[in-house]
């Protein structure tokens, strides 16, 4: 058999097309057009300079996606752990010599948009996890060692993601993979141990693991009220916005808070409070309504594959995903400190955007060939 | 196959654990949501009316300007104010006229402000007036409850506590104009005054000071609700002066005895400027109070010109106090010695052309120190052309004429010193040894200003050293130009002799300034007097035996006089121009005399500046303080 039928995983195109789950494309197509529309609102009215960028960002994504979708899944599974070494090297990059912003090296310049490998990352570390234990029986599960190679898996670009420093991220990577284990077996008691353990080493890391501005945020946190002009400026504000929208919220465009500049990057971060100021309760549970359904459209899809990989791969990413919403929606609501994570397919910016796409065309491609068979062992 | 479906049923049990816990994060968020937007929405609904910060720029103060002492010659005071907010006044215009009652406000003031209010939000304060007194404010204070929506406010205004007598020197400050904007921010804060003239303007950034900030919540419409944060910014440099107040005050009280006058003294060694004077003047804080349409009229009309710096600005020929300049040249370059004589019938010829001694009957026989004592013109026009214009030009540029002198007053000018390469330049004729010989006793093309005569003063009597005049003796803690000056090269027995025939000009009987001699011992001066022609003397003129005095003002002659003290070791300089003062033995040598034995009786230059206290930036005790001398001393 040629490259091609392997690629395509001995199904047509039209028999790819018709197995594509418009249902999840109509859905992301939803939710990216909440973003658009609160792009437009959150430039006074206005396309430019964020609502047309994002779309033809995400015109472009949406054709990445379903390309991605279509591949056969036995490429991704090949292509798991080179990918995961390439995302692996542009961290070290990065770490290297990566551009200083926000106080934290993060991204790298491509010219017409600025890479976070640290978002591929999080992609690449559940497709090498799902690669792994792919071959894994329940009993290789329970034996310690089997479970040290998956570990440095998570390990290694949590270490260097920490050295950037980036809090968030790493925990994030750290939950996806902890939810990988789980998922794949893993003993309950690991992480029973893992949570007692963290809450041990909680105190060591403040004292001795956080950046000054980490340990302000998590203060501020605390006490949000505590430097209403400074660090708490952003919750405080955020929860006034979201406070004043009300039940129907006070109209489109017409969120005071937002356009008044009190909301500082409300078109990335904080443009879930922008949305429901301006929608009030009745738009925010819409909007994440529309991100439960994802994410249970995403599961149903883990569940038909007839293959672990693509069970573990599309569960990870989903499970992934539903962390950012997750962490943006509890940050802007002053549930948890401010980390700056963006809210996917929503907040402005290129990268989180083609990680997510990259998330749902691989989750697709889990489906398209669900029924695809992958070497055993 | 048994162990896949255990692996299956494993994945479901886990999968439906993590599915419900994100169903539980969802439903938290949710909750979270419902929370905020409906159980504390109307809580947050009020904060949020409440809630807009702005950031207010708060004009920085302007640094102080004070003399040698420390005595403040430009300060700020607090400026009251009556504002008034439309919403809380209600009736305007029955509010104003209660206004009116106690405080003087004219019609025109009301119509101004009920024309503002339809242009503002009515929340915005309306200025009524400023610059109250006391009294108004007490009055006002005490009818508050009567008058809705007004209030007092407390600014600051730029004050100049002698007034006229350091008004050219120090300038005054004024609204920054369109072309005046630059990139500081602060300059577009409605109110915000800059220098407009003298030391406030060449030295307005380091008197300026930075902007401070303030942030201050408002409410939807924008107003104000409360102060969160301030930075006060910083206070602008003090800069100190080389000045003597009570000098410059007395120097100023003399030259206004004459119609249009102007002085400098300055140090022979240091360049330090003590007092520098231009007469008539005017009172600069009529600038920061609000000039009225006629006082400003009046300036204008003025032929003294009070708003002119003269003693920088102003460029008179030098007359015969430009004679040391063609002595020098011509013993520097060998063209004459000491013993050189010329024999004075009253009249000079060249060619066809005669030109007359200032003295009808001649000198009869001259040296080179009676030439100077005398005042001899025949000396100088029989010497001239040996010398020839270049080198006349040469020697006036060292001494300091003809150029500006780098003084920190915008308003310095460079007067003129011809040369056959200017005269070309200037007219594409060649020069003519006529103009040399005209040259030769400082009349013709050459002009020079006050302050210029006493820069060549200075370096004629201090052994040839090319001291520059400078005011500014502390920026902040940064000193001024003050340095070592470099020597001129000139021989010290040409000096030598040069100074013996000005020191006669005073000291002889027979000297031009004799009837001006300091009647002190310790205290004598020299110098040189000089009558500068306005307008050409015609034959006509001398047959009929006009006299200068009968001329209309504008028409008589400059009267001029250069000088130093004491003669024993030369420490002041000074240049006296009295404008149309008619001749410089009879006008402009008695107010030098005068001003030059006051110098000495201060005698500023033992009591030396320093830095010290330079951070202090309070105010008021220093000026007080210096008012209380000023009356003592003076």
């Amino acid at each position: 058999m040629g490259k091609a039928i392997e690629i395509q995983g001995g199904m047509t195109l039209k028999q790819k097309l018709i197995q594509m789950n418009w249902g999840l494309v109509l859905l992301i197509g939803l939710i990216a057009g909440v973003g658009f529309i609160a792009l437009y609102s959150a430039a006074n009215g206005s396309l430019n300079p964020w609502a047309s960028r994002q779309i033809a960002r995400f015109a472009v994504c949406l054709v990445g996606m379903m390309v991605i979708a279509l591949i056969d899944v036995r490429v991704w599974y090949r292509a798991a752990y080179p990918l995961y070494a390439l995302g692996f090297i542009l961290l070290v990059i990065v770490e290297a010599m990566g551009h200083i912003g926000m106080g934290a090296q993060r991204w790298i310049d491509l010219g017409f948009m600025k890479l976070q490998p640290s978002e591929l990352m999080k992609i690449v570390v559940v497709m090498a996890l799902a690669r792994y234990f792919h071959v894994a029986t329940l009993d290789d599960m329970k034996r310690f060692k089997f479970l040290i190679p998956p570990a440095l898996l998570i390990g290694a670009p949590v270490g260097l993601v920490l050295l950037q420093p980036d809090l968030g991220t790493s925990l994030m990577i750290i939950m996806a993979g902890a939810a990988m284990f789980f998922i794949a077996g893993a003993s309950k008691w690991l992480f029973i141990g893992g949570i007692a353990g963290t809450a041990a080493i909680i105190p060591l890391a403040w004292q001795f693991g956080l950046h000054d501005y980490q340990k302000q945020r998590v203060r501020t946190f605390l006490d949000p009220e505590s430097d209403p002009l400074g660090a708490g400026y952003h919750i405080t504000q955020s929860k006034i916005a979201l406070g004043s929208g009300g039940i129907e919220g006070r109209g489109f465009l017409k969120g005071t808070q937002s356009h008044l500049n009190f909301l500082p990057e409300k078109q990335t971060d904080f443009i879930f409070t922008l949305w429901a100021e301006e929608w009030g309760l009745l738009g925010g549970v819409f909007l994440l309504a529309l991100f439960g359904l994802t994410f249970l459209y995403a599961g149903w899809i883990a569940f038909r594959c007839r293959h672990a990989f693509g069970r573990f791969m599309a569960f990870g990413l989903m499970v992934n995903f539903s962390l950012y919403v997750f962490i943006n929606v509890a940050m802007v609501m002053g549930l948890i400190p401010v980390v700056g994570a963006p809210l996917p397919l929503i907040s402005y910016g290129g990268t989180a955007m083609l990680a997510a796409m990259i998330g749902f065309g691989l989750i697709m491609s889990c489906n398209i060939h669900r029924d695809s068979k992958l070497p055993r062992m | 196959m048994k162990k896949d479906n255990d692996r299956i049923e494993s994945f479901t049990r886990r999968a439906f654990i993590v599915g419900a816990l994100q169903c539980t994060f969802l439903t938290v968020l949710g909750g979270r949501l419902a929370w905020l937007q409906v159980a504390q929405g109307s809580k947050y609904k009020t904060l949020a009316e409440n809630n807009r910060i702005n950031l207010k720029m708060i004009a920085p103060s302007r640094g102080k300007i004070v003399d040698r002492f420390g005595t403040a010659l430009a300060v700020n005071d607090q400026n009251f104010r009556v504002l008034i907010v439309p919403e809380q006044a209600h009736d305007m215009e029955k509010v104003l006229s209660s206004l009116q009652k106690l405080i003087d406000l004219s019609q025109r003031d009301i119509k101004k402000v009920l024309k503002q209010v339809e242009k503002q939000a009515a929340f915005v304060p309306l200025e009524v007036k400023d610059n109250l007194n006391w009294e108004d404010v007490a009055r006002i204070e005490v009818h508050l409850p009567d008058l809705p929506g007004v209030s007092i406010d407390v600014g600051e205004i730029r004050t100049y506590p002698y007034g006229a007598a350091t008004a050219h020197l120090v300038g005054y400050v004024g609204a920054v104009s369109r072309s005046e904007l630059s990139d500081d921010p602060v300059l577009s804060l409605p109110g915000f005054k800059i220098g407009k003239t003298g030391i406030e303007k060449v030295y307005d950034e380091k008197l300026r000071g930075t902007a401070g900030t303030a942030e201050v919540e408002v409410n939807v419409v924008g107003r104000e609700v409360r102060e969160l944060k301030r930075h006060s910014g910083k206070t602008g440099a003090k800069v100190k002066l080389s000045i003597d107040t009570d000098l410059q005050i007395y120097t100023q009280e003399r030259l206004a005895t004459e119609q249009s006058a102007s002085a400098v003294i300055m140090d022979v060694h240091t360049g330090a400027v003590y007092a520098l004077s231009s007469s008539p003047s005017f009172d600069p804080n009529l600038f920061t109070r609000g000039l009225s349409a006629e006082k400003w009229e009046e300036m204008l009309a003025d032929p003294g010109l009070p708003l002119n710096n003269k003693a920088v600005g102003g460029q008179y020929p030098p007359g015969s106090t430009f004679k040391m300049v063609t002595a020098l040249a011509a013993l520097e370059e060998g063209k004459i010695t000491r013993n050189k004589s010329v024999y004075c019938p009253g009249h000079y010829d060249y060619g066809d052309d005669r030109f007359h001694c200032w003295k009808r009957g001649g000198h009869g026989r001259v040296d080179l120190i009676d030439a100077l004592a005398e005042s001899c013109d025949t000396f100088f026009y029989e010497i001239a052309t040996d010398i020839g214009i270049d080198k006349l030009a040469e020697y006036a540029y060292k001494l300091g004429l003809g150029q500006k002198l780098a003084f920190e007053l915008a308003e310095e000018r460079p007067g003129l010193m011809p040369s056959k390469g200017w005269k070309m330049g200037q007219f594409g004729e060649s020069w003519q040894p006529g103009e040399t010989i005209v040259a030769s006793i400082g009349q013709g093309y050459i002009l020079s200003t006050p302050l210029q005569l006493a820069v060549m003063t200075s370096r004629l009597v201090n052994g040839g050293f090319a001291v520059k005049p400078w005011v500014v003796g502390y920026t902040g803690r940064q000193a001024g130009q003050q340095g070592n000056w470099p020597k001129l090269g000139f021989q010290d027995r040409h000096l030598e002799l040069i100074i013996k025939g000005m020191n006669r000009v005073v000291g002889h009987p027979d000297g031009t300034a004799f009837a001006s001699q300091i009647d002190h011992e310790a205290f004598k001066m020299g110098g040189k007097t000089g009558t500068a022609q306005v307008k050409r003397i015609t034959m006509a003129d001398r047959l009929e035996g006009v006299q200068n005095s009968d001329l209309p003002w504008k028409y008589r002659h400059h009267a001029l006089f250069v000088g130093y003290a004491p003669v024993s070791s030369p420490r002041y300089a000074c240049a006296v121009v009295v404008e149309h003062g008619g001749s410089g033995s009879g006008t402009a040598a008695p107010i030098a005399r005068d001003i030059l034995r006051k110098t000495q009786e201060r005698d500023p230059a033992s009591k030396p500046m320093s830095a010290d206290g330079m951070e202090q930036a309070d105010g008021t005790p220093p000026v007080r303080k210096a008012q209380h001398e000023g009356r003592a001393n003076g």
